[in-house]
């Protein structure tokens, strides 16, 4: 039993969020019953312009298998180059992870509305699939 | 891991869990959760309770924060946008630093996103709740920012929004300086007739509103005017205003002004008539002006002075450009809208005389009031396109305007009742007149107005026939059958778009949707504010409105502002960036992220940093991420916080095994043979609870009643009462359509 159970891998994923946009959207989803994996944590910050790589470097150096940052794209209250602001460091991230050998794949990104429920659900199933077939991140942190 | 991470300022932190009913707890194990937070370090007090948000949990919460010594507090309930404010309040009140707390939400991250998997769920809450103890491990003292606020408000823009939040600010007590662009006050309300609801029209509101805001001696209307500049911030902006000459220092009578516009030899289109009419640089609109002081159109005007014989000294083409600045301790937005203006041929419009717009027929009613003539020709026929410039499948203006399907139903109407014999046609892609609007469309119906609806992906083609003109369409109703129609005037139903201003964008700093229209920070949660603290948007600038709820948001932006400024005094969220000086080696790269110039460059010893100036910090933490020595932080989300946050997420935590062998151990009471004996240990309330259903099934109503307790206090013991398997849903409602409760024991 205890077996099977560790076969079953089940990723772990850390979101960021912002205050005022894309976690309406989270609760949204919760709201409305919108189903998506229980593995999805969720901190929220301001703004996701304000991600620090370091953050995102130490979720995956932790073991959490990935991080998405839920951006606020074009409704950000704060800038309209918030997705741009964000994305750079997404980008930072994964020149360093490529260096660490690991897969930049576990750090994704994607501009989330405050009525975004539908997509935030539909990215958190879709990059759980693909985490699953990415393994945990335990066997890249070992390499 | 975390244990060692950062300086631990808070050691005796209490702890709440909601059931929120039954909201949280129906999925997550709230006894659990508590099982696995009790021992966490620098936990003290830990508790469930079934509404946390109720008075009596408040009441306890403060004594608790009172008698135990407690220096945190860490709620795990709901999402922070309902009750973040609440229980900062019950920190408040207890003595604490309201930013001594914390909420998390184990609600609709948790509970209802997961009741497919409730073990899931409760091990996910327990992840959640742990990262927000450990957060509430490292918080500081946080102060808010307390600033001086300026009693006054710049109100831009004196439409039936501006003039409205001007009256109102002024009898509150707000000093009001409203700026309005244009010579004349009154946006596009001032072009109406009638409009819906009531009998008023649209200049009768303008001239009403005008003549209120001219008896208030706190108000200074400037027309011709804009907002040039603006610095400081909330409470105390340093707002510039530039004052535009009007060429004309004193109303011309009736007889000077008609012998000086006699007299100018320029004209241009008629703006106030969307262009159906021309009229000369020297100008006015008629009995609609407001005020009635004339005005020279400068973007018009060659200076040639032909006027100035017939205007007694009364014009001064000369007049020089003005600038003066005010002090305001807010700023209110109400910049309203442009119709939509068809490119060239769209429908046919600037192609085929016979295509107008829904703003030009309502000024073509208003010049034509006995028989409506369009090129010669009287009209018998007009046919409506609805939706141009609305609802399109891509670009800017994938929106409804919300207004134009009611306005133009409308116009209909009054065509009906003012223009006897004429027939219109709707072609529409399904009428939105919403709300009471809709008793417009029933009206029209019945009055032999046809609507054909066409379907999403096709639309109506206007082409010219000879002399005529004429309109095909697929009718949905009939399956896509071919209908052709031969109206002598054709009229688009035009929405809203966002007034193109850059200069004031630019000017004021404020977020621009894909829409074009300004952003309000969340549309439920804090509508009419913006990401600038103190800067307030109301009416069309925000996104399409009708009066109504123009006239609503603009009250909503005066309450905001007067409550904001009205203290002397404001309190400011304190998450600022700050910057560690001795790491800091000034590469410049925070202050070119910077949108706010929150960023100064100062002398420290003998090198230059970075320092925040923090009336203009807005807290977006933009400036974190490009700081390549990792010298800035936000306060509320330092690394010494978020990085433990992220180990408790990352923590293996094995409740979700422990909690299914205990749910596989645990036997509801309704099987219980103790049963008994464990109604005899409820309290007296529940116990009264379950006697008023021995005899028959009851609703919340009834129990209410029989026992005595009020109904909100039986509706939270009867969700407690059903999960711990005393009653159960009978899944009937009774007649007065209320669900019914029963025993789950047929006696006590």
């Amino acid at each position: 039993m205890a077996a099977q159970e560790e076969k079953a891998f089940v990723p772990k994923i850390l979101v960021f969020s912002s205050e005022k946009i894309s976690d309406p959207a989270i609760d949204l989803a919760g709201l409305l019953k919108k189903h998506y994996p229980p593995t999805v944590y969720n901190i929220s910050i301001p703004c996701t312009s304000g991600v620090k790589p370091g953050w995102i470097l130490h979720a995956l150096r932790s073991g959490i298998d990935g991080v998405f940052v839920a951006s606020d794209g074009t409704d950000c209250a704060y800038r309209s180059d918030c997705s741009d602001v964000t994305s750079a460091t997404i980008r930072a991230v994964q020149e360093t992870l490529k260096k660490e050998g690991i897969n930049i794949a576990r750090v994704k990104m994607a501009a989330i509305c405050s009525v975004c429920a539908d997509p935030f659900v539909n990215h958190m199933k879709s990059f759980m699939e693909s985490l699953k077939e990415m393994g945990s991140i335990k066997n890249e942190l070992k390499n | 891991m975390s244990e060692n991470r950062g300086s631990i300022k808070k050691k005796k932190i209490g702890v709440y869990i909601c059931h929120c009913g039954g909201n949280i707890s129906d999925y997550v194990d709230v006894e659990a959760v508590k099982d696995a937070v009790r021992d966490h370090p620098g936990v003290s007090l830990v508790k469930t309770t079934m509404f946390t948000c109720s008075d009596s949990s408040q009441v306890s919460m403060v004594e608790d924060i009172r008698e135990n010594g407690l220096d945190a507090m860490v709620v795990a309930s709901c999402s922070p946008k309902l009750h973040l404010m609440t229980f900062r309040d019950v920190a408040r009140r207890a003595g604490l630093n309201p930013y001594n707390y914390i909420q998390v939400n184990i609600r609709e991250q948790s509970s209802w996103a997961h009741s497919d998997h409730p073990a899931e769920a409760t091990d996910k809450a327990i992840h959640l709740l742990k990262a927000g103890i450990e957060k509430a491990r490292r918080l500081g003292d946080l102060k808010p920012l307390e600033i001086e606020a300026v009693n006054r408000a710049v109100v831009v823009g004196a439409g039936i929004s501006g003039m409205r939040a001007a009256l109102e600010l002024a009898d509150m007590g707000t000093e009001v300086f409203l700026v309005e662009k244009e010579p004349f006050v009154g946006g596009h309300t001032v072009q109406w007739g009638k409009v819906f609801q009531g009998e008023a029209r649209g200049d009768e509101i303008v001239e009403r509103l005008y003549n209120e805001v001219r008896k208030r001696e706190n108000i200074t209307l400037f027309t011709g005017a804009g907002v040039t500049a603006v610095k400081g911030n909330v409470g105390n902006f340093e707002v510039t205003l530039t004052l535009l000459p009007r060429g004309v220092k004193e109303r011309l009578t009736k007889e000077e002004f008609a012998e000086a516009v006699q007299a100018c030899p320029e004209s241009t289109d008629d703006a106030f008539n969307f262009g159906l009419t021309r009229r000369k640089a020297l100008y006015d609109c008629g009995d609609r002006s407001f005020p009635a002081l004339q005005a020279i159109d400068f973007g018009a005007c060659t200076k040639c002075g032909k006027c100035l014989e017939a205007a007694h000294g009364k014009i001064d083409l000369e007049q020089p450009e003005e600038t003066i600045t005010v002090q305001a301790g807010a700023i209110l937005v109400n910049t309203g809208f442009d119709p939509y203006e068809p490119v060239k041929g769209e429908f046919g419009y600037g192609e085929i005389e016979e295509v107008i717009t829904l703003p030009q027929l309502e000024r073509l009613m208003e010049l034509q009031p006995g028989k409506l003539v369009w090129k010669g020709k009287e009209i018998r026929h007009i046919a409506f396109i609805y939706c141009v410039g609305s609802r399109l499948p891509e670009g800017k203006n994938t929106y409804c305007s919300r207004y134009c399907c009611t306005a133009a139903v409308h116009a209909a109407l009054k065509l009906c009742q003012n223009y006897p014999g004429i027939k219109t046609f709707h072609l529409h892609k399904g009428i939105r007149t919403y709300g009471k609007q809709e008793v417009l469309y029933d009206e029209a119906s019945r009055n032999g107005n046809v609507f054909l609806q066409f379907a999403e992906g096709t639309q109506p083609e206007v082409r010219k026939n000879g002399q005529g003109v004429e309109v095909h369409l697929h009718d949905l109703l009939t399956l896509g059958k071919e209908i052709e129609i031969h109206p002598d005037l054709v009229v688009l139903v035009t929405g809203m778009t966002a007034r193109s201003d850059p200069g004031l964008v630019k000017t004021l700093k404020l977020p621009v949707g894909a829409d074009g229209f300004f952003n309000e920070v969340h549309m439920k949660l804090r509508p009419v504010e913006t990401v600038m603290d103190g800067i307030y948007i109301s009416g069309t600038c925000q996104g399409p409105k009708n009066i109504t709820e123009t006239m609503t948001s603009s009250l909503a932006a005066t309450a905001k502002a007067n409550a904001l400024i009205s203290k002397g005094t404001i309190s400011l969220e304190p998450n600022l960036a700050v910057i560690d000086e001795e790491k800091c080696v000034w590469c410049g790269k925070c202050d070119e992220i910077c949108t706010y110039g929150a960023i100064e460059k100062v002398k420290k010893g003998d090198k230059e940093v970075a320092r925040v100036i923090n009336a203009a910090c807005k807290g977006c933490g933009a400036c974190l991420p490009v700081c390549p020595e990792d010298a800035i932080e936000l306060l509320g989300y330092t690394n010494e916080e978020i990085f433990p946050m992220i180990d408790a997420i990352a923590e293996e935590i094995r409740f979700k095994e422990k909690h299914r062998v205990e749910e596989e151990v645990t036997e509801p009471a309704a099987t219980d043979e103790d049963w008994h004996i464990k109604v005899e240990k409820l309290d007296e309330k529940s116990k009264k609870i379950l006697l008023t259903l021995e005899e028959e099934p009851r609703a919340v109503p009834e129990i209410a009643g029989e026992t005595g307790i009020p109904v909100k206090e039986v509706m939270y013991r009867l969700m407690s009462l059903r999960k711990y398997g005393y009653v159960k849903d009978t899944n009937e409602i009774n007649e007065d359509e209320y669900y019914t409760y029963a025993l789950s024991h047929e006696t006590l």
